[in-house]
Order: structure tokens, then C-alpha cells, then sequence
């Protein structure tokens, strides 16, 4: 019965990774999602290349040009896209440095900043290039549920699964909303 | 109530009210909730969020500031206007800088809370990260302009509760910002204190009285146990408000 | 009570800061603090007035201050070459400051009402006009050398408007004085019938029947009542107001005496824009003149007690004042932001006391009806829009200016009276009004069709219409006052989403979009700038689906920002040009 459960995949973009421990925190209850679905690339099976997917959740708002990179693979190999907590539906904390320019945010680390012993901005190509603000994914790609809270906490992503698994448009109680 | 009080109906519930009462004013007194983020009962409405616009036939009115009448059927708890005021407060964050999981008001707001109420999920419009000016300098009371969602509050509650002139909306269209009347424009040179009206009045994180941040944890805040359509919150609203400011 | 004659009023907020921004080059908050003192007003009221005018501006600008007229109607930016750009070019000045030397500001501003002049501006509040690539050469000459502006040649200050067809009101031969003694012999009450019997409609747009609205004012309660007549004009393609001021203001002025006799006022303003203050001599001359004949001032007409006369108050670059209750808190010194209505300003209006607020054409119109009747007003026209209407036709024909036509001519009429050829649409009423395309022009001008304060915009075929429904949405974003929700976050949210599409970068989610806050913006807004901002994206959604459809994106969904260029500022951080420095821009 395996080629008949849902395969996931899972990643965290400019996010802190308090989605991915969130779903974790389904505990026991993720034992028995797991009868129903598989993981595909995700920080939690170390897969590191995406291949064709149900369902893709995207932790994390985007910073730069591999999120970027990332969030297109994922809308590109992922029947759903789902957005996944404050960062990846509007930018969350990270987007607070949209406040400043992104010269103001390279200055103040790399330049100005106390204790800086090599002043200067990398410039490695290995690094990814940052963008001009931190966006939410939704301006970049097609998402199809958005699951807010920072995080949201596991009783959503269980009901978000279930309504899934059901075959049934997946709907947020709004009692269970929130966005802190 | 006297027999021929006048009346109207109001999603099938039949509404008494005064000559000179608004719908926004008839249907509170009744019980019954019309989404409202920049009124607050005693405070003279403004009708500047359009969150509490009614249909009457074909028409859309804002009930905050419409004078009822007489037998005039009004909608208001129906999809189509529940869509387009998860709209205009999607509208709201988008404009502003608004990240509730740094933001002291989470849990207290009525922004928030509105954005539950009316299921919203996502901010569905392009985010426009303005550039706002924060202000600091008062030694009690801390000015966000980030959150603020020009509802005036502060401006009304300013003049007519606190018989000052502190807060003033000045610029035109996205340029609107909240200004304060002092010479620099500080808060610290104006003459507001954490007791007046307008220093607990913001329904959002705009105006925060400093110092008592996190008293209340998070999940234990307001609308952690109440919901935005029970009547009379705005009393309650205060009431934390005050309790903040006098513990402090 | 202030002292007349000494127009404009030497002490209104709007004159005093205009006085200052002359003087001074800019209203430091020095001067805001000054002021607030003299006026005991809080500063926030006196900055929130300064922020809310465009031509007031709190950085000093430059010796001379330019402000070109950015509508689509006078051609500015036409066959493939843009006047603002070039001349900001030729002076070496970004357009929206000031030159660092101190000496040029130039500033894009809406619609000056010079539309039948070709490409106009303002420098130092004097209009020129039909300006050209050549002219803008030497009129960066004249700048640079410092030239003073009266010596500036005469043509470019060409102002009067060629009329090219008369009807009932041009052709009248109004002798002044002929409509007060018409009203001071028939008496208030048989005043008021004739025009409510001629079916008068209100000439700013929305036609209110002005018969009612002068009985409604005069049977309000009240301490005072006043009358306003709005010389706002606005409205994007309108200069017909200027046109009747410039020539006709006589009758204006007396429109505004008969109304004051039968709603029993004693004060008028005229409130003027900022654009045509160059106006100014010209009016007090008028107003000077009619106090001389007696026609305002004391016992008018020789009718003891009949004491009425008329302010002039100038506005500071604001559409929104327009909407009479906008006006009238701007009449009142604040901010031009609506109020809620009702109540009206017939019953609370300036001061909180009962107000007409009436059309410069319709106090014109209504002066010539007091002497000729109802019938011969009504002789022409339709039913529901009696008489004729002054049009100002600008744009792609051959004679722009002023038309006199009976109400219920059609489109195709008119097109082929102005010289207009290969037409592809259309703008009745300005942006606020209604864009049509061919199918459309056997429609007629009225009421009960397509309705116009005035504004006729040609536009030939060789137009992109996606340019002009792109200006008409961000005039309105520009001009929104920013009070309510919809308008003030929904116009830029639209102009945005516009822009997307216009670029080539839209898909037909953003079209669903576009529709969506059109129509958010067009129920929810407060006033009647909101309600017709969306009118160009929803008119051009409908007869011009195509200029939509072109443009679309070959994938389903685009992003909202180009990802490449989103990469720009860390590559010149970081000197990075490498293949990993760039990303496909997603349209
Ligand atoms: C945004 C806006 C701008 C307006 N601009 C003008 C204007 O420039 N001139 C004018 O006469 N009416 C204008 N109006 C209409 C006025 O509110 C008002 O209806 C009119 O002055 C009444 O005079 P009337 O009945 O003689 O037309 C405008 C309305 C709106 C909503
Ligand atoms: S003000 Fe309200 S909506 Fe805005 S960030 Fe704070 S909690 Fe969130
Ligand atoms: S600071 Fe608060 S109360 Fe004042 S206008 Fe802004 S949101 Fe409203
Ligand atoms: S609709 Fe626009 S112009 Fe009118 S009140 Fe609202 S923001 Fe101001
Ligand atoms: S509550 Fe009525 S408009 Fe804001």
C-alpha cells in the first residue's frame, strides 16, 4: 500500500524552524499520519532533492536567492503548497530588516557592528544572495492553504492532515486562528 | 420600552432605537454585533475603517456613522459582506508593518482579533513593509506607528474625553500618518498621560503603555477568552488597559 | 464679520501659508509654530494642513517652481517622447525635487485645466501652455538664464479657450443686473419656481436638481446661510469653469447673488483652485465692478435689506476639494477630507449652518433662466436633462475647446463636430465618469445616460489604452484624502496590480484581483472619489478587455516583483555578477 499514501515533502526557508518542531509536537498522532503519507525531502529524513509530491509545506519567508530557488522546486514538484506559519504567509520576524535597506542591514553587521575584526561583506559565491526585503512566498509562488500561527501548533497541522487524508477542502475552525 | 418605539430589522432581528441613534448604536444597545474596528461607544464615530459597512436594499452604508430609520431592512451578517471586510482588514495589515509574534499587543488586539472573527488566513495582498516612524521618547507611553491603522480613535478620544488635542492625521492618501502636537513632535513633549482616554484607547499595538509588556502571558490575553462580538467588550479592553497603567 | 473687497481673504489658513510657501520657498515648521500661535490652533492642526495640500511643501524649493500637468488629455507624453522627462532632462532635475543649486523644483501635478492647450504647466502659479519639444528647450533657457517671467514670450501664456458651438446660454445676451431684477421683482418664492421649473440640474457631475437644493437650503434652520460656488475644477479634461471665469464671471457672480436673495444668505465664497489663481485680478476686478453696479454689497438692486457679497478662498492642489463637504472643511482652514453626509450642507454645511453649494455653470446657467423662463430652458434638452450643457473637449481632435450642446446629443455628434478622427474611446466626465469605445458612441450626453460635469477626452487610435487607464488610476491614487480603507490602501493596491498587468507581467489571477479591489474600492469607499476610482480599470475591463488580454503573461501565475532585480542591490553590496548572483525574474 505504500505507492497509494501521500507523499510530503517539508522545508524551512528564512524560518526558524519552530513549524517543522510544531508538527513534530503531533507526537503519537504522527505515528498514524505516517501510515498515510511519506516523506519526501524535509529537514526531518535529511533528503535533500525533491521529487514529486503531494503535499510540500514551506516554513520561512524569503530572504534570498536559494529560497527562491527552493520555494520554485517545491510549487514546480508539489501537487499542494501549503504556507506554513507567520514567516512564509507574510515574512514574520525576519521581515522586520525590510525596515531597513539591505546596504543599512550589510553595513551594521559586516561594517559597523562592535567586535568586528575583518570588516567587509562577503562576497563568496557559495553564499546566496540576499534579497532586497524578506517576502512572503505567496508573492513569489501559487499557494494552495495557508496555515498561520508562529507556530501553528499541532492540533492544526492534524486537522489540516485529516481534512486532507478525507479528501475534503481542508478549513481552518476559527477558533483555532491566530498568528502569534 | 414604550410601545411605539421605532424600529428596524437588522439580519431578521427586529432593532428598536431613538430618533438620532445610529445603526452601529441601536444594534449595540440590542445586543446584537456589527464588526467595528474605529468606533467605541461614547466616542463621536468617524466611519473612516468601513469594518462595520451594512447593506440597506442595494446600498452599502457604514452603520457607525448612518442615522437609523424607521422599518429599513439592514444586512449585515452576510457572506458577501463578511468577504469584503476580511478584505479591508487584509487591506489594513498589509499597509501597516503588522508581526504579531513580536508585537506586545498580540492577544489584546482587536485588529487581530477582527482578522479571527472573519476567518482570515493570509494577507491575500501584496505587502507594501512601509517605512514608519517610532516613537520613543515618552517616558510611560510608546508610539508604534507600524501598527497604526489610522482609525482615530486616539485623535477623537484626545479631544472629546481628554479635552486635549494630542494626536492629529496628517498627509494625504498612503501618506497619512498619526502626528503628535507637540513642537518636535515627540510624544515626551506632549501633554499625554498613561490615564488619559487616548493613551488605552488604540485597538491595536499602536499606542502601548510602556513598562508592563508580557504582564499577561500569551494565552491568558483577552481574546484568549473573549471573542470580538461579545457586547460590551470595549469595557473590558479598558479595563486591562488601566489595570496595566496603574500597576505599572 | 469680515471686511469684503479686500479679497482673497488676507487671513485664511490657506491664503496665510500660501503667502509663506511664496515667500519663503517652503512652510518650515518654524513658520508651522507662527502661525498655530496666531491662529490658536494646535501645530498638528497646521501640520496636518500643510501635509495635505500638494502645493505646499515643507523643504525649500526652488526660485522656480514647476508643476506640469501629468494628464493624458493635453498630450504631454505622446508619440513615443515625454515633455516632463525631457525637460527634467534639460534642467538636470529629478522630477519631484529640487536642483541641489537651489534654483529649480519640478513637480508632476494633475490635470490644470489647460487641456485644450496641449502640454501645460506651472511656473511660480502662471500657466503656459502648449508647450513642445522645442519649447521646452527654450524654456529651460529662460530658467537658466534667469530670465524674469514677464518677460517670458506672451504665447506660451495663452489661456483663453477657442468656443466652437453655442446654444441657449452662449447665445444669450445676458445684460448684468437683468437676473437680480427679474428676482427682486418676481420675489423669492416665484424666483425659486422658475428654476426648479426649468429642471436645472447641478453642472459639477452629479446633478442634483438645483431648484431642491436652494429650497431645501432655505427652508433649513439656521443662524446664517451661505453660498458657495465651486471653481474647484478638478475633475481631469474640465476647464470649462476656467473658461466661464475667465469670460463670463458676471453672471457667475450674479447665479451666486439670486441664489443668496432666494435662500436668504449674506455671504459667498468662490472657492477657487490653486491652478487658477493666476485667475485672481482678473476676478476682483469682476467682483469690484459688480459692487460698483451694485449687484453685491449693500441694498443689491436697490432692495433695502438685501445684502449679500462673495470672499474668494484658494485652494492648494487638492481634487478632493472638489466634493462640496471636502470643500468646505477646506473653506473652514482644515484638511479637504469628506465629511459624512448626511447631514448635507443644505442643512449643515459651512459652520455648521445651511450651505448651497453650486457649479460655477450651474449659478451661470441659473442667471440666464431667471431672465429668459423655465420654458426657454427647457426648450432644449431631454426630459430628465433639460437644456444644454457647456462641454470641454481636449485630446486627439482637431478643435479642442469649449461646446455648447443641447443634453441628449450623441457621442458620434459631437466627435464629428470636433474634428475627431479614427477615434478608439472616449472619457465622459473625466476619469471619475465613463470610458467607451465605438460601440458605445451613438450613446447620448445626459443624465439618463452618460452623464459629465463637464470633461470630454478624444482618444485617437493610434493611443495605448492601457497608458491612459494607467494615468487615470494613479491620479486617484495620488488624490485620495487617505481617510477611509478602501480608497486610501484599495487605489494603491490597484495601481500596483495595474502595473503588473500594464508590464506584461500579469496573469489572469490578477485580472480576478484587479476586478475584486476595483470593486471593493468602488462599494466600500467613503465618498465619491472612491466610488469612481475603479471606474477606468472596470469601463476598460469592459470595452477593452483586449488591452488586458494582450499583455498577458505566457505562464498561470507570476510573482509579484521582479526576482532579478530584487538581487540588484546585493550584487553591487557584494560586486557579484556570477550565475549564481541572478535568478530567473518568475514572468
Ligand atoms: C472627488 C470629487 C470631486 C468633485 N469635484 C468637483 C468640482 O471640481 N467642481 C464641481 O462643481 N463639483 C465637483 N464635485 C461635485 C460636488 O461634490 C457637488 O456635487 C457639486 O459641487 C454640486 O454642485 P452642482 O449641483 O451645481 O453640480 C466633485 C465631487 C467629488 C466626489
Ligand atoms: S497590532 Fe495587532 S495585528 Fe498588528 S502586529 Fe500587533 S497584534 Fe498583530
Ligand atoms: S494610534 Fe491607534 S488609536 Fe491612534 S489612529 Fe493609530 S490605530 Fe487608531
Ligand atoms: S473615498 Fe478616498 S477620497 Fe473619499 S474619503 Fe475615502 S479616502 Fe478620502
Ligand atoms: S466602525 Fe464604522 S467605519 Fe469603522
Amino acid at each position: 500500500m505504500n505507492n497509494s499514501k501521500l507523499k510530503l515533502a517539508t522545508t524551512s526557508l528564512a524560518g526558524c524552524f519552530g513549524c517543522h518542531m510544531s508538527f513534530l509536537d503531533m507526537d503519537e498522532r504522527l505515528e498514524a499520519l505516517l501510515e498515510h503519507a511519506s516523506f519526501d525531502r524535509s529537514p526531518l529524513t535529511d533528503i535533500k532533492t525533491i521529487g514529486n509530491c503531494d503535499i510540500g509545506l514551506i516554513e520561512g519567508g524569503v530572504c534570498n536567492a536559494e529560497n527562491a530557488e527552493v520555494l520554485r522546486q517545491f510549487r514546480a514538484n508539489c501537487r499542494i503548497l501549503v504556507a506554513v506559519g507567520a514567516c512564509a504567509i507574510n515574512g514574520g520576524v525576519p521581515a522586520m530588516r525590510n525596515q531597513y535597506s539591505l546596504q543599512e542591514c550589510l553595513e551594521e553587521v559586516y561594517l559597523h557592528g562592535t567586535g568586528i575584526v575583518n570588516p567587509r561583506i562577503p562576497d563568496d559565491i557559495e553564499l546566496p544572495l540576499l534579497l532586497d526585503k524578506v517576502y512572503p512566498v505567496g508573492e513569489i509562488v501559487k499557494i494552495d492553504y495557508y496555515l498561520p500561527g508562529c507556530p501553528p501548533s499541532a492540533d492544526t497541522f492534524l486537522h489540516f492532515f485529516e481534512a486532507l487524508l478525507q479528501g475534503k477542502t481542508p478549513e481552518l475552525p476559527r477558533e483555532t486562528l491566530h498568528y502569534d | 420600552m414604550p410601545t411605539d418605539q421605532q424600529s428596524f430589522t437588522l439580519d431578521n432581528c427586529k432593532i428598536p432605537f431613538s430618533p438620532g441613534q445610529t445603526i452601529m448604536d441601536a444594534a449595540l444597545a440590542a445586543k446584537t454585533y456589527i464588526p467595528h474596528l474605529c468606533h467605541f461607544p461614547g466616542i463621536s464615530p468617524q466611519g473612516n475603517c468601513k469594518l462595520c459597512t451594512v447593506k440597506i436594499g442595494t446600498r452599502q452604508v457604514a452603520a457607525c456613522t448612518t442615522l437609523a430609520e424607521p422599518d429599513i431592512v439592514v444586512e449585515s451578517e452576510i457572506q458577501e459582506l463578511t468577504d469584503a471586510r476580511r478584505a479591508l482588514t487584509q487591506m489594513l495589515f498589509i499597509e501597516g508593518n503588522h508581526i504579531c509574534p513580536s508585537c506586545e499587543k498580540t492577544g489584546n488586539c482587536s485588529l487581530q482579533a477582527m482578522a479571527y472573527h472573519l476567518g482570515m488566513e493570509d494577507n491575500h495582498f501584496p505587502q507594501f513593509f512601509p517605512q514608519r516612524e517610532v516613537d520613543a521618547s515618552h517616558p510611560q507611553i510608546w508610539l508604534d506607528r507600524d501598527r497604526c491603522i489610522l482609525c482615530s480613535l486616539c485623535v477623537r478620544a484626545s479631544q472629546e474625553a481628554d479635552g486635549k488635542h494630542v494626536f492629529a492625521i496628517a498627509g494625504r492618501g498612503l501618506d497619512a500618518q498619526l502626528i503628535v502636537n507637540s513642537s518636535s513632535g515627540k510624544l515626551a513633549e506632549s501633554d499625554l498621560a498613561p490615564e488619559d482616554l487616548a493613551a488605552r484607547i488604540c485597538p491595536v499595538g499602536a499606542i502601548l503603555i510602556k513598562e508592563v509588556g508580557y504582564q499577561t502571558p500569551i494565552g491568558q490575553r483577552i481574546f484568549d477568552q473573549h471573542k470580538i462580538d461579545e457586547i460590551g467588550l470595549e469595557q473590558v479592553i479598558l479595563a486591562h488597559n488601566t489595570t496595566a497603567t496603574r500597576d505599572e | 464679520m469680515q471686511k469684503h473687497g479686500d479679497t482673497p481673504l488676507k487671513d485664511h489658513l490657506l491664503h496665510t501659508l500660501h503667502m509663506i510657501q511664496q515667500r519663503e520657498r517652503c512652510i518650515t515648521d518654524e513658520s508651522i509654530h507662527r502661525i498655530a500661535a496666531q491662529y490658536s490652533l494646535p501645530v498638528s492642526q497646521v501640520r496636518a494642513v500643510v501635509a495635505f495640500y500638494a502645493f505646499f511643501q515643507t523643504e525649500p524649493c526652488g526660485d522656480y517652481h514647476l508643476f506640469f500637468s501629468n494628464c493624458p488629455a493635453c498630450g504631454y507624453e505622446q508619440a513615443g517622447q515625454n515633455l516632463l522627462q525631457m525637460l527634467a532632462h534639460k534642467l538636470n532635475v529629478q522630477i519631484g525635487q529640487t536642483r541641489p543649486d537651489g534654483r529649480i523644483s519640478l513637480h508632476e501635478t494633475s490635470c490644470i485645466g489647460m487641456c485644450d492647450h496641449g502640454a501645460s504647466l506651472l511656473v511660480n502659479g502662471q500657466p503656459l501652455t502648449g508647450l513642445e519639444s522645442a519649447s521646452i528647450e527654450r524654456l529651460a533657457n529662460q530658467i537658466e538664464t534667469a530670465a524674469p517671467l514677464h518677460n517670458w514670450p506672451q504665447d506660451w501664456m495663452h489661456t483663453d479657450s477657442a468656443v466652437h458651438k453655442t446654444n441657449l446660454l452662449l447665445e444669450d445676451s445676458f445684460v448684468p443686473g437683468a437676473g437680480l431684477r427679474t428676482t427682486l421683482a418676481r420675489g423669492t418664492d416665484a424666483a425659486l419656481e422658475i428654476i426648479t421649473h426649468s429642471g436645472l440640474r447641478g453642472r459639477g457631475g452629479a446633478g442634483f436638481a438645483t431648484g431642491r437644493k436652494w429650497r431645501l437650503c432655505k427652508a433649513a434652520a439656521g443662524d446664517a446661510r451661505y453660498v458657495v460656488c465651486n471653481a474647484d475644477e478638478g475633475e481631469p479634461g474640465t476647464f470649462k469653469d476656467r473658461w466661464l471665469l475667465q469670460q463670463q464671471a458676471e453672471r457667475v457672480l450674479e447665479g451666486m447673488a439670486i441664489c443668496a436673495f432666494i435662500i436668504g444668505a449674506r455671504q459667498g465664497f468662490l472657492y477657487l483652485r490653486g491652478e487658477y489663481r493666476y485667475l485672481l485680478p482678473h476676478l476682483q476686478t469682476t467682483l469690484a465692478q459688480q459692487r460698483r453696479q451694485g449687484l453685491l454689497g449693500k441694498n443689491i438692486g436697490g432692495e433695502p435689506g438685501f445684502e449679500f457679497d462673495v470672499d474668494i478662498v484658494i485652494g492648494a492642489g487638492a481634487y478632493i476639494c472638489g466634493e462640496e463637504s471636502a470643500l468646505i472643511e477646506s473653506l473652514e482652514g482644515k484638511p479637504g477630507i469628506p465629511r459624512n453626509r448626511p447631514p448635507f450642507p443644505v442643512t449643515q454645511g459651512y459652520l455648521g449652518q445651511p450651505t448651497v453649494v453650486n457649479n460655477v455653470e450651474t449659478f451661470w446657467a441659473a442667471a440666464s433662466i431667471i431672465v429668459n423662463g423655465a420654458d426657454w430652458f427647457k426648450s432644449v434638452g431631454t426630459p430628465e436633462s433639460s437644456g444644454s450643457k457647456l462641454l470641454s473637449i481636449s485630446g486627439d481632435c482637431t478643435a479642442p475647446g469649449i461646446y455648447e450642446y443641447p443634453f441628449g446629443i450623441t457621442v458620434h455628434q459631437i466627435l464629428r463636430e470636433c474634428g475627431a478622427m479614427n477615434t478608439q474611446a472616449v472619457q465622459i466626465g473625466g476619469p471619475a465618469g465613463t470610458l467607451i469605445g465605438r460601440a458605445d458612441f451613438q450613446r447620448k450626453i445626459g443624465f439618463e445616460d452618460l452623464s459629465t460635469g463637464g470633461s470630454f477626452m478624444v482618444f485617437g487610435e493610434t493611443r495605448d489604452m492601457m497608458t491612459v487607464v494607467q494615468n487615470f488610476t494613479k491620479f486617484f491614487a495620488h488624490e485620495s484624502c487617505g481617510f477611509c480603507t478602501p480608497c486610501r490602501v484599495g487605489t494603491t493596491l490597484l495601481k500596483h496590480n495595474l502595473e503588473k498587468i500594464a508590464t506584461g507581467h500579469g496573469t489572469h489571477l490578477d485580472i480576478q484581483t484587479l476586478r475584486e479591489t476595483s470593486n471593493l474600492v468602488q462599494r466600500y469607499a467613503h465618498c465619491g472619489l472612491g466610488h469612481t476610482a475603479a471606474n477606468p480599470i472596470l469601463n476598460s475591463l469592459q470595452s477593452f478587455p483586449e488591452i488586458f488580454g494582450q499583455r498577458l503573461a505566457a505562464r498561470s501565475f507570476t510573482p509579484n516583483f521582479d526576482l532579478d532585480a530584487a538581487l540588484s542591490e546585493a550584487r553591487r553590496l557584494t560586486r557579484r555578477d556570477d550565475s549564481k548572483a541572478h535568478l530567473d525574474s518568475g514572468y
